[in-house]
C-alpha cells in the first residue's frame, strides 16, 4: 500500500465512494473483464467514438448557431455574400465559419464525423452480419443496432439541413415532394410538418429540436442498452484453438483494453480532425442561401441518402396514376417509402428467419467465418450490390460528366442493372465461398503445398505437403456442418393430416435453399483415411524432422 | 580624291542607298504609325481574309455562305447557320478552341486554339459582316473590376448554377452534353458566352442580364476563383459525392488501417 | 479445462471421445457440430520487448516521443489561435490555397489528439502483458428456481393487487390510462393549418407583369429573343410577407421559340408570338427546372433528370416525372410589357393526392 500523498488521496476517495455505493465489487469484476482481440471488433467502436465526437462538437456549435428562419442581411467578412438576404440560421453558420476562430474547424469535424459515423455503422453491421454475430442471444442487439442506424440517417439529414443553404434546402424541397406523395394524406402531413406552406418558418426550429434533443436522446439511450447487452453477453470471438462457446479468450480491460480502446478513441478523433484540416466539407458560403428559385447542378444529399436519391432517379414516371381523381405518385412513394420500408423489414427479420430455418436454439458466441455460411454471405453480398447500384444512381450526373457518357444511358443501364446484377452477385459470392471451403478441406486432408519438389527413391517426383499443426487444422474443421431439414410427413400413419405441416414444408424447402449446396468440413474418419494414404508415407517420416525444425520458427 | 569619294561611284552604291532608304522609311512607319484599333473597326481586308479562312476551315460544316447545313433525320445539325451570330460568337468559339470542331460528338469541347488572335479577328469580322449580331465586348465591359460580386452571385445562382454548378465546376446535360467548368475561362469569353449562348447554353442578352450585371457575374466568378478554400481541399467543388468517396476511401480506410495495426501482435 | 490449456503444435487433431465417426445432425435443426477436439491455446510467443531489455527501453522511448508529439500539437493549436490572423491565406501542395489559421488549428488539434492514441496503443502492444487470458462464460438462461420464483412473484403481486377480482377497477383503470395520453396527441393539431386549396393556387393573376428574377425588372416582348431564357417572378413578389413561400410556387421560365417549331396549338395560343411561359417547379418533387437546352428545346431538371420538351407543351420525355409542366398564359399589356393573361389553369409543382379534385 502506498503511503505517498497521491496514493492516500486516491485511496481515500475510492473508500469514500465505496462506502456510499458498494462500487468496489463491480470494479473488481469489471476491471479484469476479458475482451477478445481482432481488428474487426474495432469497427463498432469507430461508430461509438464518432457519436461522442458529434455530441462534443455539436454542443460547441449550439453556442453560436441560431435556429431561426427569420430574414436578415449579411454584413460579415465573406465578400461574395455581403448585402445578400438570408435566414438567421444561414447567417449564424457563416459566422461560425468565418468569424469564430476555430469555428470552421469545429463545424467540419462535426460534419466529417457524421459521415464517418454512418459509414462505420455500415461496416460494423457488415461484420456482424457476415460473421453471424446476430444469432442467439444477440438478436435484440441486432434490432437495436438497426434502429440506431436508421436514427443516424435521420439525424444526419436533419443536421445538414439546419444551415438552410441552397444545397440542403433543395434536399428539403425533395423531402417535401416525398411527403406529398404519401397516398391520401400527403398534403396534410406536409402542412403539419412545415407549419403551412413550403418552406415556411417552422421547419428550421423543429429540425433543430429533433437534431439536438430528440434524436440524440434516442441515440444515446439505445446505444447505452446496446453496449450494456454487449457487456452482459460478453463479446463474441472468432473460432480458434483454445476458444470455445463457454469462454472468452483475450486481454483484460485493465490495463490492455483501457490503453487500446481508450487509445482508439483518440485515434478516431485524431483522424477525424485531420480529415477536417485537409479537406473542405459542406462549403455553405459557396452554395449560397436557400431560395426556391435557384438550384445547383450536381444536387445530391450526403452519401448515406444516396441510395434513396438513386431510387428516385431510376423509378420511371408511368408509376404515377390517378384513380377517381386521387393521384397516387408511386414513382416517388416506392423510392421514398416502400423501398426503405422493405429493406428495413428484411434486415430486421433476417436473424429470426435464419433461426427458424436452421431450428438452432443454442447460444452462439463463436463467430462464423463468412465462407462457412455461403448462403448468408451470398445474400449479404447481394444486398450490398443492390445498395451500391442505387447509390451510383444517385450520382449519375457526376458519372456522366466525369466519364463523358450520357446520363440517359446511365439511367437506363442502372434501371436494368439494379434488378439483374444482384442475383448474379449472389451466385458468384456463394460459389466463391464454396470454393474456399473446398480449399480448406484440401488443406486439412493433404497439408499445405510447400513448393518443394522431392524425388523419391523409385524415381517419382512429388511436391512436399506440410501437414497443418493441430491449431491451424482446428481452425478449418471446428465449424458446424449444416444439412437441409428432411421434408415432413404430410400425414401420420392413419392418413390424418398433421397440423402445422404447411409451415414445416416451407421451412424444409427454405433449409434446402440455404444448405443444399454445401461443402462439409473434414470429419475424423476422412482425416484418418487421408493419413492412411500410402503415397506420402515415406515423405512423412523424413518430414516430421523438418516439421520439428520449422515449428520453432514458424510463429 | 578621298576614300569615300572613290567608293561613291561603286556600281552597288545605288542599290545600297535605296535599301537604306527603304529600311529607314519602314522603321519610321512602324514606330510612328497609329496602332490598329480594337475589333470594333475592321477593314474590308480583314473581312476578305476572314472569308478565305472561313471557306478553308468552316464551310464544310457551316455552308459556303455560312447558311448552315440542314438537319439530319434525327434533328441533329452538323453546323448551324452563322448569319446573325455576331463577332462575339466567333471570338468565343474560335478563341476557346471549340471551333473548328475536331471530331463529331454531342458538343464541341474546349480544345487547343487553332488560330492566332489576328486570324480569329478576321473570322469574326467576316461573320459579323453577314448580319448584325453581338459584338466583342470592350476590355472595360468584360472585366470584373468594379462589379458587385454579391449581386453577381445572386444572378449566377438563379441563371447559371443549375448547369455550371454553384462554383462553376460544370454539370451534366442530356444525351452526353455538358456545361463545362469555368475555372479556365477568361472574363472576355465568359461575357461572350453569356451574350451569344453557345451550343446548348441559352442567350442572355443585355435586356435579360444587363452589361452591369454581366460585370457583376464576372466579378463573382473571379472572386470564387481567387478566394482561398477556407476549410482545406475543395475536392473538386462537386458537393457531397466526392465528400462521401473521401469518407469511405480515406476516412474508413485509415481507420481500418489503424484497427489492423492495433490488433496485430508487436514484433 | 484441458481444452484451454496450451496445446502442443505436434501431432494431429484428436477426435472427441465417445462419438460416432460421422457428425450427426442435431434433431430438429440443420446443424451437425464438429467431432474434433479443441487442441487448446497455441504456445505463447514472446515479443522483443519481453525478452530484450534494450528493446523494451526503445519501445518506452517511442511511446514517450509519441506523447511528446501530442503535446507539441496542442501547443501549435494554442499559439495559432491567438497569434495567427484568421484571414491569412496559405498555399499547401495537394490542397491548394486555404486559410492558414484554420489549417494550423486543425493540424495542431489533430496531432494533439491523434498521437495520444498512437502512443497508448503502441504502449499496450509493446510493453503491456500480452499473455492471453481466459474468462468463463455463463449461460444467460436463469436457473429454473429463479424463473419459477419470478413467475411466482408476478402472480402473487397480481393477486395481491386484486385486479382480477375487481372488474370495475380494471375497466376504469384501462379507460383512464388509455385516454390520458390523448390530449398530447390532440395538442399537435395546430402544428400546421389544413392545406386547403393553397397548393393549387399561386400568386399569378390576370394582368400581373412578369419581372426578372432576381432583379425584378419588367420585360418587354421584343427583349425575349429566340434562344433566350428569362427566369421570372410575378410583379410585387418582393413586397409580400411570405416571399419564399410564394416564390416556391410562382417561379416561371420564359422562352421564345420560332412559332413554326411549336407543335401544340394550345401552347401557341397561351403564348405570345412564340414566347411561352412555363412553371419552373418540377412536377416530380419540386426542384426548379432551370436547365434550358437552347438547341434541342429541352428543359432538364438537375435533381433527378426529368426532361421536358418545350416544343410539345413541356411533356415529359425522360426521367421520373409524370406530368408536363403547367403553362402560364401570357400576353402583353398596353405598354408592351409581358403580363399573365390568367392564373395557372392547374396546380403547379409536385403531385399531391387531391390534385385531381381541385
Amino acid at each position: 500500500m502506498s503511503t505517498s500523498l497521491g496514493g492516500r488521496v486516491v485511496g481515500g476517495t475510492a473508500s469514500y465512494i465505496d462506502e456510499r455505493t458498494g462500487a468496489a465489487k463491480a470494479m473488481r469484476y469489471g476491471l479484469r473483464k476479458v475482451f477478445p482481440d481482432h481488428w474487426s471488433f474495432m469497427l463498432g467502436e469507430i461508430a461509438m467514438y464518432s457519436l461522442v465526437i458529434l455530441l462534443l462538437t455539436g454542443t460547441f456549435l449550439t453556442f453560436w448557431f441560431v435556429p431561426s428562419a427569420a430574414e436578415t442581411v449579411y454584413t460579415g467578412s465573406y465578400g461574395p455574400l455581403r448585402g445578400v438576404e438570408m435566414s438567421e440560421a444561414y447567417r449564424s453558420t457563416l459566422d461560425i465559419s468565418y468569424e469564430i476562430r476555430g469555428g470552421l474547424l469545429l463545424r467540419q469535424i462535426h460534419h466529417w464525423s457524421a459521415l464517418l459515423f454512418v459509414a462505420s455503422i455500415a461496416v460494423h453491421m457488415f461484420r456482424v452480419f457476415f460473421t453471424g454475430a446476430f444469432r442467439k442471444p444477440r438478436e435484440i442487439n441486432w434490432v437495436i443496432g438497426l434502429t440506431l442506424a436508421l436514427l443516424a440517417l435521420i439525424e444526419g439529414f436533419a443536421g445538414y439541413s439546419l444551415p438552410d443553404d441552397l444545397l440542403s434546402g433543395t434536399g428539403l424541397s425533395f423531402a417535401r415532394g416525398m411527403i406529398l406523395s404519401i397516398p391520401i394524406v400527403g398534403s396534410y402531413v406536409s402542412s403539419f410538418v412545415f407549419g403551412g406552406d413550403y418552406p415556411g418558418e417552422a421547419l428550421i426550429p423543429r429540425l433543430f429540436i429533433a437534431h439536438v434533443l430528440l434524436i440524440p436522446a434516442l441515440l444515446v439511450g439505445l446505444f447505452v442498452v446496446h453496449i450494456m447487452l454487449v457487456a452482459l453477453h460478453k463479446h463474441t470471438q472468432y473460432p480458434g484453438p483454445g476458444r470455445t462457446e463457454q469462454n472468452v479468450v483475450g486481454y483484460p480491460l485493465m490495463p490492455v483494453y483501457t490503453a487500446k480502446a481508450g487509445g482508439f478513441f483518440f485515434i478516431v478523433f485524431g483522424v477525424t480532425v485531420f480529415l477536417s484540416t485537409f479537406a473542405m466539407i459542406n462549403p455553405i458560403w459557396a452554395y449560397g442561401p436557400y431560395d426556391p428559385s435557384p438550384v445547383t447542378a450536381g444536387s445530391q444529399p450526403d452519401w448515406y441518402m444516396g441510395w434513396l436519391e438513386g431510387a428516385i432517379r431510376l423509378l420511371p414516371g408511368w408509376l404515377e396514376f390517378q384513380v377517381f381523381g386521387w393521384t397516387f405518385s408511386f414513382n416517388i412513394a416506392i423510392g421514398g417509402l416502400v423501398l426503405p420500408g422493405l429493406v428495413t423489414v428484411a434486415a430486421f427479420m433476417y436473424p429470426f428467419l435464419e433461426a427458424w430455418v436452421t431450428g438452432d436454439k443454442r447460444e452462439h458466441h463463436l463467430l462464423d467465418r463468412p465462407r462457412n455460411a455461403p448462403t448468408r454471405t451470398g445474400l449479404g453480398a447481394m444486398a450490398i450490390a443492390f445498395y451500391v447500384l442505387l447509390w451510383s444512381g444517385g450520382g449519375n450526373d457526376l458519372i456522366a460528366t466525369h466519364f463523358r457518357t450520357s446520363i440517359n444511358d446511365i439511367t437506363n443501364f442502372l434501371r436494368i442493372a439494379v434488378i439483374v446484377i444482384p442475383p448474379i452477385v449472389y451466385v458468384v459470392t456463394k460459389r466463391i465461398c464454396l470454393g474456399l471451403q473446398r480449399r480448406d478441406r484440401d488443406l486439412v486432408l493433404h497439408g499445405m503445398e510447400s513448393g518443394r519438389i522431392v524425388r523419391l527413391p523409385h524415381g517419382e517426383f512429388i511436391e512436399v505437403h506440410e501437414p497443418l499443426s493441430p491449431q491451424d487444422a482446428w481452425q478449418l474443421v471446428q465449424h458446424d456442418a449444416h444439412r437441409p431439414l428432411p421434408l415432413p410427413e404430410g400425414a401420420d400413419g392413419n392418413g390424418v393430416r398433421r397440423p402445422g405441416t404447411r409451415a414445416q414444408r416451407i421451412r424444409a424447402k427454405l433449409s434446402h435453399f440455404w444448405f443444399e449446396d454445401r461443402v462439409e468440413p473434414v470429419s475424423p474418419a476422412e482425416l484418418a483415411a487421408a493419413h492412411a494414404h500410402g503415397d506420402h508415407h515415406a515423405v512423412t517420416e523424413e518430414h516430421t524432422e523438418m516439421q520439428k525444425q520449422l515449428q520453432t520458427g514458424r510463429h | 580624291m578621298t576614300a569615300l569619294a572613290a567608293r561613291r561611284r561603286h556600281p552597288l552604291a545605288l542599290v545600297l542607298l535605296i535599301a537604306l532608304g527603304l529600311l529607314a522609311t519602314g522603321a519610321a512607319y512602324s514606330a510612328l504609325a497609329p496602332k490598329a484599333a480594337s475589333a470594333a473597326t475592321t477593314s474590308t481586308q480583314d473581312i476578305a481574309a476572314g472569308k478565305k479562312l472561313f471557306l478553308a476551315n468552316c464551310a464544310s460544316c457551316h455552308g459556303l455562305n455560312a447558311q448552315g447545313a440542314p438537319a439530319d433525320n434525327r434533328g441533329n445539325i452538323a453546323g448551324p447557320s452563322l448569319i446573325g451570330v455576331g463577332a462575339a460568337s466567333v471570338d468565343f468559339q474560335v478563341g476557346t478552341g471549340r471551333m473548328p470542331m475536331a471530331e463529331p460528338g454531342p458538343q464541341a469541347p474546349q480544345a487547343v486554339v487553332r488560330f492566332d488572335d489576328k486570324e480569329t479577328a478576321q473570322l469574326a469580322a467576316y461573320v459579323a459582316s453577314l448580319a448584325p449580331g453581338p459584338q466583342i465586348p470592350t476590355a472595360e465591359e468584360a472585366s470584373g473590376e468594379g462589379g458587385d460580386a454579391a449581386k453577381g452571385g445572386e444572378i449566377f445562382r438563379v441563371n447559371c448554377a443549375m448547369c455550371h454548378n454553384y462554383a462553376g465546376a460544370g454539370g451534366a446535360l442530356t444525351r452526353g452534353k455538358y456545361a463545362p467548368a469555368l475555372d479556365n475561362t477568361s472574363p472576355k469569353h465568359i461575357y461572350e458566352a453569356m451574350a451569344t449562348g453557345p451550343q446548348s447554353m441559352p442567350v442572355f442578352n443585355d435586356k435579360n442580364i444587363t452589361p452591369e450585371n454581366k460585370k457583376d457575374v464576372i466579378a463573382f466568378i473571379e472572386a470564387s476563383r481567387e478566394l482561398p478554400h477556407a476549410g482545406g481541399s475543395s475536392l473538386g467543388n462537386l458537393g457531397p459525392v466526392p465528400e462521401g468517396l473521401f469518407t469511405w476511401i480515406v476516412g474508413i480506410g485509415a481507420l481500418i488501417g489503424c484497427s489492423v495495426w492495433l490488433g496485430s501482435k508487436a514484433a | 479445462m484441458s481444452q484451454t490449456q496450451h496445446g502442443s503444435t505436434d501431432g494431429t487433431l484428436a477426435q472427441r471421445p465417445g462419438l460416432p465417426e460421422h457428425a450427426p445432425q442435431i434433431e430438429g435443426t440443420t446443424a451437425a457440430p464438429t467431432l474434433f477436439e479443441n487442441p487448446g491455446l497455441p504456445p505463447h510467443v514472446h515479443r522483443l520487448a519481453d525478452t530484450d531489455p534494450k528493446a523494451a527501453k526503445r519501445a518506452e522511448r517511442q511511446v514517450a516521443a509519441l506523447f511528446t508529439l501530442s503535446i507539441l500539437g496542442t501547443l501549435v493549436f494554442l499559439v495559432s489561435y491567438f497569434a495567427v490572423d484568421p484571414q491569412t491565406p496559405v498555399y499547401i501542395p495537394l490542397i491548394g490555397r486555404t486559410l492558414l489559421q484554420n489549417f494550423l488549428l486543425g493540424l495542431g488539434m489533430g496531432c494533439g489528439i491523434f498521437f495520444i492514441g498512437i502512443g497508448a496503443v503502441h504502449w499496450a502492444k509493446t510493453l503491456m502483458p500480452d499473455e492471453e487470458v481466459v474468462e468463463e462464460r455463463h449461460y444467460l438462461r436463469s436457473t429454473a428456481a429463479d424463473r419459477d420464483g419470478a413467475v411466482q412473484a408476478l402472480q402473487q403481486g397480481g393477486e395481491e393487487s386484486g385486479i382480477g377480482r375487481r372488474p370495475l377497477i380494471k375497466a376504469t383503470a384501462a379507460g383512464a390510462l388509455g385516454l390520458f395520453g390523448l390530449p398530447f396527441i390532440v395538442a399537435l393539431r395546430d402544428l400546421g393549418p389544413l392545406p386547403g386549396d393553397r397548393l393549387s393556387r399561386t400568386m399569378w393573376k390576370a394582368g400581373m407583369r412578369l419581372v426578372s428574377d432576381p432583379e425584378y425588372g419588367p420585360i418587354r416582348a421584343e427583349d425575349v429573343t429566340i434562344g433566350s431564357v428569362f427566369h421570372v417572378m410575378p410583379e410585387g413578389i418582393d413586397k409580400v410577407h411570405d416571399k419564399l413561400e410564394q416564390k416556391a410556387k410562382a417561379a416561371v421560365l420564359l422562352m421564345r421559340l420560332d412559332p413554326a417549331d411549336i407543335k401544340s396549338t394550345k401552347q401557341k395560343a397561351w403564348g405570345y408570338q412564340g414566347i411561352v411561359a412555363y412553371s419552373k417547379i418540377c412536377t416530380h418533387v419540386g426542384c426548379p427546372v432551370g436547365l434550358y437546352e437552347q438547341q434541342t428545346h429541352h428543359l432538364l431538371c438537375p435533381c433527378h433528370q426529368s426532361t421536358f420538351d418545350v416544343t410539345e407543351d413541356c411533356k415529359v420525355i425522360f426521367g421520373p416525372a409524370h406530368r408536363p409542366l403547367p403553362q402560364l398564359p401570357i400576353t402583353v399589356d398596353t405598354e408592351g410589357y409581358l403580363v399573365a393573361s390568367s392564373p395557372f389553369h392547374e396546380a403547379v409543382g409536385p403531385s399531391f393526392p387531391e390534385r385531381g379534385h381541385r
